[in-house]
């Protein structure tokens, strides 16, 4: 043995640790600096011996100083629980009136170093509020240490725990299998437990899961191999500790940059700094920009000490680039060939930690890395019930209460799965009033276009109409119209003349006695859709919010023309899917890009000096339709609202007799 | 694959990074509690990488409960000026100008008076909605579970018993008006990590940390350095010539001073690896009263 390792392992000395003295200490401080971190989540009720077991470590690694454990020697012969024995459980209970209950309701945490690692212990109570302090201590954690009580064997806690380590994506679990010595070290017992446990872990995603049979008051197998198990032939706890690998756990793959703070203290720099949530960037990489999809090239990676030619995470860093382009906090730099999701609409695994129960009706505040905006929850799809996994359905969650569910927020946000990705996959949901953190939540997916969220669905609401509890048909508002309740679509470029076919057709179809009602662009977005801008994801939300009027205005039996661009497929799709394809038909305004620039000069000139985003026809595609049932040019826009009266005659829908 | 793994120093120094950011980017007008101290010596450095090449957007301000040693001042003044800090210094006016001090009217009503009631007059005065300090989990146990953004309501008082749900590196910044947040982004941090930081990156710190022959009375076990007359004459009439260092730094009268030959940092790390007694023993406060900490912070006190 090196003398190095008298930092650590001299486990029979008193605390007063002379030994160390005799270290050199520039080597020490050497090998102290290159050090990494492992950050501890340790399970299980004072019963199981955790606080022992963690007293033991920071004992045994020599970070009890003197003065600590004169006061604990105090302190056990006055408030203990461990009769005449030192309570290693006193030292981790921080709070007077915690100790006095003798219950630790929060989660503390403990340093202690070894020669080969540095620890953070995340120390997580079993009782009361285990769900709310076990998920906050693991948010942060690399591995979690599991207590198991050799006595008592796999209880519905350890599964608890388990789930809620699996919930929150730690990759390493070691169960610590404790009290060894009040079963005689028995190997059978180890091994019964250890595979009732495998059983049950399997179900769940933890690739990492280590054994150890230990006995923390007797200090077996903590620091040394114990010679009591001689049949166990694997790593103590804190070798174990000490070597685990976990650096390849972090996400080195996707670069996500969530802006922070702009740096701008002169006009020659303007840095966007961060802390690198995950993947690799160099300088000299193509970069996009979320949401403005922008793109330029990294000029420089500035830190303190100088600048980088790459950076990982968890470094914060100042990245520079190479065109101007404004960006603010909360926006994200990524790389253009890998981007994450930019929806409103998500599925999360949500934890409820606020005593306060949710209120389905609350706008919170959702706070997903350095963005804040409104979301609301519209749906939980289950509850689960972490004793034994199964599913329920809820209205609300209450604390501690865990389950799934369905989330709009008020502006996009840039996220991946938690799963894939921790950093871009976990948020916080504030309470409006109190400002409380009152949940957190972890990010499943996004939404299918088909699954957007509803307080009813589309189903339920064509039922109530069928089933006759309204109280006017279709036939008699068909009969009083003398129309068929239909959606006149006109899709076509900026410019090119589709407006002014709806306003003469509006027009014309009134004048022949129909009941017919024009919807546009400046008509939603001053209302309606006053929050959404020009951005593709706002675009959809407008556009789905125009569909669900138009159903409900042709249910009525009412004809709507709705003029809009909706230059993708896939939107005037899903526009057609809500609306209902029978009623949905679709007229195509086509002009060339040319005639719409003739039109529309203003328009086009600001987007062509970089003026304008996102105008359909210049940055975003029009896709063509080739399935309108009517295609226009606007050179006959005098005859076109009778070739479309022609056609409503044709197909019955007005006059529909 | 290249080895992308950060030394524990590198990774608790982005952290705190990312803290002290955020706090800058969420609230209107934060300010950095300077104690002249080693921990607030290496926030204050934190804070100068956060927005390098830019100047720090907050300013520092220093409680001074006007019984600090002499050294800190000046340390704290040549600091500030050469690294163009924008500094305030607060005191109690009223407190100073009525002759309260730790000699006359005891440890704890000197402390409640010249730190804790100046420090919120402090607060109030300048209107500040976040406040950084220096505090570490590991040097008391109530700290322990002290969250890195501590909530503070409208009489900077901290309830335990409610703290917000602190998960990931995501913080709750909100606040309603005349609340604030105590923010401590080197929470994370060990006492050796301190020095170890201090070495690696030359940080500068108060020369009463290093071992030098200072004159000495022995109170009630403590060695407490005259530092100026103020020290009753009976007292300073015992005072003998001792080598020593400061371990933590406050006011003179209620810092106790270990007997040291250590002058360098790397023998200061030598000597804290062996010496047996922790950090805080030397701070008088600590011992007025069964969790007299954890009652300071609760009524505002760091």
């Amino acid at each position: 043995m090196s003398e190095n390792n008298n930092i650590s392992k001299q486990n029979n000395n008193t605390p007063t640790g002379g030994t160390r003295g005799t270290l050199d200490i520039q080597t020490f401080l050497a090998q102290d600096e290159q050090k990494d971190l492992l950050r501890i989540l340790t399970a299980g009720s004072v019963d199981d011996g955790k606080s022992t077991l963690i007293g033991r470590l920071m004992f045994d690694s020599k970070m009890i100083y003197e003065d600590q454990l004169a006061a604990l020697e105090r302190d056990s012969k006055r408030v203990g629980h461990a009769g005449e024995e030192i309570d290693y459980a006193l030292l981790l209970d921080g709070l007077k009136a915690e100790r006095e209950q003798g219950i630790t309701i929060d989660v503390a945490y403990r340093y202690f170093s070894t020669n080969k690692r540095k620890f953070i212990i995340a120390d997580c109570p079993g009782h009361e509020q285990y769900t709310r302090n076990m998920v906050t201590g693991a948010s942060t954690a690399n591995l979690a240490i599991i207590l198991i009580d050799a006595t008592q064997g796999v209880i519905t806690q350890t599964r608890r725990h388990t789930y809620l380590i699996s919930l929150l994506g730690i990759k390493h679990v070691v169960l610590a299998v404790n009290k060894m010595d009040l079963v005689d070290y028995s190997q059978s017992i180890f091994d019964e437990i250890c595979s009732e446990y495998k059983a049950f872990v399997t179900q769940l995603n933890i690739p990492d899961v280590e054994f150890i049979p230990i006995s923390a008051l007797k200090g077996e197998n903590i620091v040394e191999s114990s010679e009591k198990i001689p049949w166990y032939h694997g790593k103590s706890m804190l070798e174990f500790l000490e070597e685990v690998h976990v650096a390849s756990d972090r996400n080195f793959e996707d670069f996500r940059f969530p802006v922070q703070y702009v740096n701008r203290p002169n006009r020659d720099f303007r840095g966007f700094a961060a802390k690198m949530a995950s993947g690799i960037v160099h300088k000299g990489d193509k970069i996009m920009v979320l949401p403005s999809r922008k793109t330029s090239t990294v000029k420089s990676i500035v830190t303190y000490e100088g600048e980088l030619d790459e950076a990982f995470p968890p470094q914060s860093i100042t990245i520079t680039l190479n065109d101007e382009i404004d960006i603010s906090r909360g926006e994200m730099i990524v790389h253009p060939d890998n981007l994450p999701h930019v929806e409103r609409h998500f599925e999360a695994m949500l934890v409820w930690m606020d005593e306060k129960p949710m209120n389905p009706a609350t706008q919170f505040y959702i706070k997903h890395n350095t963005n804040t905006t409104k979301v609301r929850i519209d749906k939980i799809k289950y509850r689960v019930d972490i004793n034994n996994l199964s599913k329920s359905e809820i209205s609300f969650f209450e604390l501690n209460e865990i389950g799934r569910a369905v989330f709009t927020t008020a502006k996009p946000i840039f996220f991946d799965s938690y799963k894939k990705n921790k950093g871009t996959g976990s948020f916080v949901l504030i309470d409006p009033v109190s400002n409380n953190t009152c949940a957190v939540g972890m990010i499943i997916d996004k939404l299918d276009a088909n699954d957007l969220p509803s307080k009813i669905s589309l189903e339920e609401y064509r039922d109530k109409i069928d089933q006759g509890q309204c109280l006017v048909s279709k036939a008699e508002r068909q009969k009083r119209y003398n129309q068929k309740g239909t959606t006149l679509w006109i899709t076509g470029l900026h410019g090119s003349g589709k407006n002014e076919l709806a306003y003469h057709l509006e027009k014309q179809l009134f004048d022949l006695g129909a009941t017919v009602v024009l919807l546009d662009g400046s008509t939603i977005r001053s209302g309606l859709s006053r929050e959404l801008d020009f951005s593709p994801t706002d675009r959809a939300e407008h556009l789905r919010r125009v569909a669900h009027i138009s159903r409900i205005l042709n249910e009525q039996g009412i004809i709507t023309i709705c003029s809009f661009i909706t230059p993708e497929k896939d939107i005037r799709n899903q526009v057609a899917e809500i609306i209902g394809k029978e009623r949905f038909n679709l007229i195509y305004m086509d002009a060339d890009l040319d005639f719409c620039k003739q039109n529309r000069p203003d328009l086009y000139r600001m987007a062509e000096e970089g003026k304008l985003n996102d105008l359909p026809g210049v940055h975003i595609p029009f896709d063509t339709p080739n399935n309108s049932d009517l295609t226009l040019t606007p050179a006959d826009n005098n005859i076109n609202p009778e070739k479309v009266i022609d056609y409503l005659n044709a197909k019955h829908i007005f006059p529909a007799e | 694959m290249q080895n992308y793994n950060l030394s524990h120093l590198k990774e608790l120094e982005a952290e705190a990074i990312h803290i002290i950011r955020e706090v800058a980017a969420e609230f209107e007008n934060p300010v950095m509690l300077y104690s002249i101290g080693k921990d607030s010596s290496v926030m204050v450095r934190l804070a100068e990488k956060a927005f390098y090449p830019g100047k720090v957007p907050f300013p520092l301000m220093h409680i001074d409960s006007k019984w600090k040693f002499k050294e800190m001042i000046e340390f704290r003044d040549n600091y500030a000026r050469e690294n163009n800090w924008d500094l305030i210094v607060h005191y109690n006016k009223e407190g100073y100008e009525s002759g309260v001090g730790p000699f006359t009217h005891g440890s704890k009503v000197h402390t409640d008076i010249m730190k804790t009631q100046a420090l919120l007059a402090g607060l109030n005065k300048h209107k500040f909605d976040a406040a950084f300090g220096g505090a570490r989990r590991d040097e008391e146990k109530s700290r322990a579970k002290e969250r890195i953004f501590s909530f503070r309501d409208k009489f900077h008082q901290w309830d335990p018993k409610n703290q917000r749900p602190e998960l990931w590196d995501v913080y709750n910044a909100k606040v309603q008006k005349g609340e604030s947040i105590r923010v401590f982004p080197i929470s994370n941090w060990t006492e050796l990590d301190i020095w170890q930081y201090i070495r690696l990156e030359n940080i500068p710190i108060v020369p009463l940390y290093f071992a030098k022959e200072r004159p000495m009375v022995n109170m009630d076990g403590t060695w407490v350095m005259v530092d100026d007359d103020r020290m009753p004459k009976e007292l300073r009439d015992k005072a003998e010539m001792r080598m020593v260092r400061f371990r933590t730094l406050g006011c003179y009268p209620l810092t106790g001073a270990v007997e040291s030959n250590a002058s360098t940092i790397e023998e200061i790390v030598e000597e804290m690896m062996t010496v047996t007694v922790s950090e805080r023993t030397t701070r008088v406060i600590d011992f007025d009263q069964e969790g007299s900490m954890e009652q300071k912070k609760r009524e505002g006190y760091f």
